[in-house]
């Protein structure tokens, strides 16, 4: 019999980043009684490093922005395979999202009015991301930090889960242990809210912390849930490539919406040359004309470095695939020629990016306000995530709820910049709103003895196997370098079925060394046997991209096929979803995306 | 290839003592590159918190060859490689396990302090008019991403142990950025003077030298702080018109 302690809740949320503090924060408003789990200590989530800023239609800077406009502008950037659903409330509800941190202290830039600063950013037609310099993330999850230790809510820090539990259908909590001293935890809970982002640490280039393995959409769909959309991740344009210790880290599109212009190794702006056709209208050929769009005249349109991250990353890809890229293989992000345009370039750029200032002088000895940045795509963001109901942000197992990046739909192909920060507070608010409905109108399910101890058992075998074989076993890490450089090299930007094919061999093979890693030492703060654990969750996810990117025989989004290079209407009406099967395999198959009633097509339509 | 040496601190609660380790150096490279280094090839179970690797989360805070810094920020480059590098947990928190401290106490005393309270609204659609010079000040010390080095360094808590009786440096700035926030409506000085102990703080700045958000603590947080405390109490002209008004 396995030993652990128990914990009753009404809503359990597991992660606390933006989404899981902001559910937290409204299951307990509901006045239900809250447990939050997180891996690290609180206010150490990923959330901390997003950096451009929240985007909501306020319309603080420029009038004729709206609902409307930003519902258009998110469907577009998704490439209409967007739950619309999400996208329209999202759209809607957002700038209250916003206004109610301020309620709570979050303190934005300001307009010369004195209302909340908005900036451009890639896909969005206006000026819309709220923002407070190059740090907003950090203001976000302080903000909902600060404001949520007062309500009430349990929280565990650095805490695994390792299970979800079930009783017959439903979820009625989850397994796992604490870090510190690697004692057993069970939380019972009527409903459980999945806040556990994304997937970033599956790839080896990576804007992604050590968080990032993917443990939500493994949970869920190892409890029988279904996950979409998984074959649109994010390669984010801009990450640092030099020195290589740093290779990844992101460097946020503000550089460019603040006038930060694409070069090659001979200076050409080679974003010139490719603009899709969906965007021709609203998107500048004139470099003077980019640049006073950048500086806030409405009548002019964006430049193409603007464009979605999709496009931008694939054409970074394609400067240094023709051998005109930077030195160490990129291309150059220029803000320091604004200083031909304005008298102290210097200073304002420090006041505009001061942490991306401060990284590059550094991590990398450069001075961003003298000389250009060596950038390359790093994997980002993951679209796809558990299949949610829109508005209540139930997956299709009861009592299971996701928000956030562990959730599908919202972004559908290609996420904009910014709508990843509203996204969770506009969902993280409804996950919680609705969990805590769920957990009024449920009973305590049950669970099982036995459920548990099989899995704390399994918990504790690479300890078992570390006894057994004395050092010869495998440890974790050599697992996760290989599982990351696979599917950086065969299912990364630019993806061929006959690569993709090799990583599912790749994926089978590299599960059956995890399932032989050896952990060593004790249970106490044992990053050895922690990683061991993540590799389940990494390989989960790793084969649901993989699968579901062989599915789609087209080219959309961050989804990129060099043997499917265009789009396919056929696709563009479906969305790919994975299940596991009865016996226990992947089972994918493709979703009709449901219609748009009229009223949304006639928004769309208009935006045009 | 260039390699370097670490006495890395291997240990728990109940002691520990320095282990050796060698690995190699390559460009750019950081002191938690190398911890990782060490990890995945030689001491899988040693444990250090890490999250961003790029100062924005605060996580990997370490006393390097006795400073306290953090190690994602540490390039190799700056340190001398030609004798071992110490790697310490912070050492005015208790220690769970080699680099990784028992920083709990930061969150208890966190939510001791009133929080903020705002203004009503400015505008019939509830929302707020501030002017950005207003809010420079406090968006300064919203920089903080709590690595708590600045608690590591106050010899208040690392010599003295005061942490019943003085919030330290972090909790000072944070208590300045709710009081000089324009919305915020609560008074803290009483609690400041009290409970929150700003006077065990003798402005020796260490807080200030260590913080990797180069937030001013002592100069923009922990002054002013004071001053507001000898206004309200230690003024003898302020003491006698509040004795000699009107009551109201």
């Amino acid at each position: 019999m396995a030993e652990y302690e128990t914990f009753e809740y009404d809503v359990l949320v597991i992660g606390a980043g933006g989404a899981g503090l902001r559910a937290a924060i409204e299951a307990s408003a509901a006045g239900v009684k809250v447990g939050l789990v997180c891996k690290s200590l609180l206010g150490k989530a990923h959330t901390v490093m997003a950096e451009g800023g929240l985007a909501a239609a306020l319309a603080n800077v420029d009038d004729r922005d709206n609902w409307r406009v930003h519902f258009s502008d998110t469907m577009r950037g998704g490439q209409y395979v967007n739950n619309w659903r999400m996208a329209e409330l999202h759209a809607r509800e957002a700038p209250a999202r916003v206004r109610e941190l301020e309620a709570w202290g979050a303190v934005f830039d300001r307009t010369p009015d004195g209302k909340i600063l908005q900036r451009n950013f890639g896909g969005h037609r206006y000026p819309r991301l709220a923002h407070v310099g190059d740090r907003t993330g950090l203001e976000l999850i302080r903000t909902l930090q600060d404001h949520g230790i007062h309500q009430g809510i349990a929280v565990h820090m650095e805490h695994t889960i390792v299970s979800l539990l079930k009783d017959g259908e439903r979820v009625v909590g989850a397994f796992g242990y604490d870090r510190e001293r690697g004692r057993f935890k069970t939380f019972h809970a009527r409903a459980v809210v999945l806040a556990t982002g994304g997937v970033g640490r599956a790839y080896k280039i990576t804007s992604n912390s050590w968080e990032y393995t993917g443990d939500g959409q493994s949970l869920a769909y190892h409890a029988g849930a279904e996950l979409m959309d998984m074959e649109f991740v994010q390669f984010h344009p801009t990450g640092m490539i030099w020195p290589p210790s740093v290779m990844g880290i992101l460097v946020t599109e503000a550089v460019r919406g603040e006038g930060g212009v694409l070069r090659n190794k001979d200076g050409k702006r080679f974003m010139f040359d490719d603009i899709p056709d969906n965007y021709k209208s609203q998107t500048s050929t004139d470099p003077e004309e980019g640049w006073r769009y950048t500086q806030g005249d409405k009548d002019a349109r964006r430049p193409p470095e603007l464009l979605t991250r999709d496009h931008v990353a694939r054409c970074i890809n394609r400067e240094v695939k023709a051998g005109r890229g930077s030195p160490h293989g990129g291309v150059f992000l220029d803000i320091a020629w604004i200083k031909e345009k304005i008298s102290n370039a210097p200073e304002h750029i420090k006041k505009k990016l001061p942490s991306m200032y401060h990284q590059f002088k550094q991590l990398a000895d450069l001075d961003i306000t003298r000389e250009p940045m060596e950038i390359g795509p790093t994997t980002h963001y993951i679209m796809g995530g558990i299949r949610v109901d829109g508005d209540t942000q139930m997956s299709t197992v009861p009592g299971l709820f996701a928000a956030g990046e562990v959730a599908a739909g919202l972004h559908g192909a290609n996420r904009l910049g910014g709508n990843s920060l509203s996204d969770l507070i506009v969902f993280g608010k409804r996950a919680g709103e609705f969990a805590a409905k769920f957990a009024k109108a449920h009973s305590a399910g049950n669970f099982y003895e036995n459920q548990i101890d099989a899995m704390a058992r399994q918990a504790l075998e690479p300890f078992d196997r570390g006894a057994k074989s004395g050092g010869s076993a495998e440890g974790p890490y050599q697992v996760q370098h290989d599982l990351q450089e696979m599917m950086q090299s065969l299912v990364g930007i630019v993806r061929r079925e006959e690569e993709m094919v090799r990583a599912l061999d790749g994926i089978r093979k590299l599960s059956e060394r995890a399932a032989q890693v050896a952990a060593h030492g004790h249970r106490e703060y044992n990053p050895g046997w922690n990683t061991a654990l993540d590799l389940k969750n990494l390989l989960t996810v790793s084969e649901a991209i993989t699968r579901s990117a062989i599915e789609r025989k087209e080219s959309r989004g961050g989804h990129f096929r060099d043997d499917f290079p265009g789009k396919d209407t056929t696709f563009g009406g479906v969305n790919i979803v994975v299940q596991k099967g009865v016996d226990g395999s992947m089972q994918v198959r493709r979703e009709p995306v449901p219609e748009m009633p009229a009223e949304l097509k006639q928004v769309v339509e208009e935006m045009k | 290839m260039k390699t370097a040496m670490f006495k890395i601190w291997r240990g728990d609660a109940t002691g520990g003592k320095f282990a050796d380790y060698t690995t190699e150096i390559t460009e750019g490279m950081v002191v938690l590159d190398a911890v990782h280094q060490i990890q995945a090839t030689q001491a899988n179970d040693l444990a250090c918190r890490w999250n961003c690797k790029a100062g924005k989360c605060g996580s990997c805070s370490a006393e390097i060859n006795g400073l306290p810094k953090l190690m994602c920020m540490t390039r190799m480059n700056t340190l001398p490689l030609d004798k071992p590098i110490t790697l310490e947990p912070m050492r005015a928190f208790p220690n769970i396990r080699d680099l990784a401290t028992d920083v709990s106490w930061n969150f208890r005393v966190k939510k001791k302090i009133r929080p903020f309270s705002p203004r009503p609204p400015d505008a019939p659609d509830g929302t707020w008019r501030m002017q950005q010079a207003d809010v420079d000040r406090v968006q300064e010390f919203r920089k903080c991403i709590e690595c708590f080095l600045c608690q590591d360094v106050c010899h208040v808590l690392r010599e003295h142990h005061k942490h019943e009786d003085f919030i330290g440096p972090r909790f000072l700035v944070y208590t300045a950025a709710l009081e000089m926030h324009p919305l915020d409506t609560e008074d803290r000085v009483a609690e400041l003077k009290q409970a929150h102990g700003i006077g065990f703080c003798n402005i020796t700045k260490c807080c200030t030298t260590v913080c990797p958000e180069n937030i001013t603590i002592t100069d923009n947080a922990i002054i002013p702080l004071k001053e507001r405390v000898v206004d309200e109490f230690f003024d003898p002209l302020g003491w006698l018109w509040k004795k000699l008004r009107p009551k109201t």
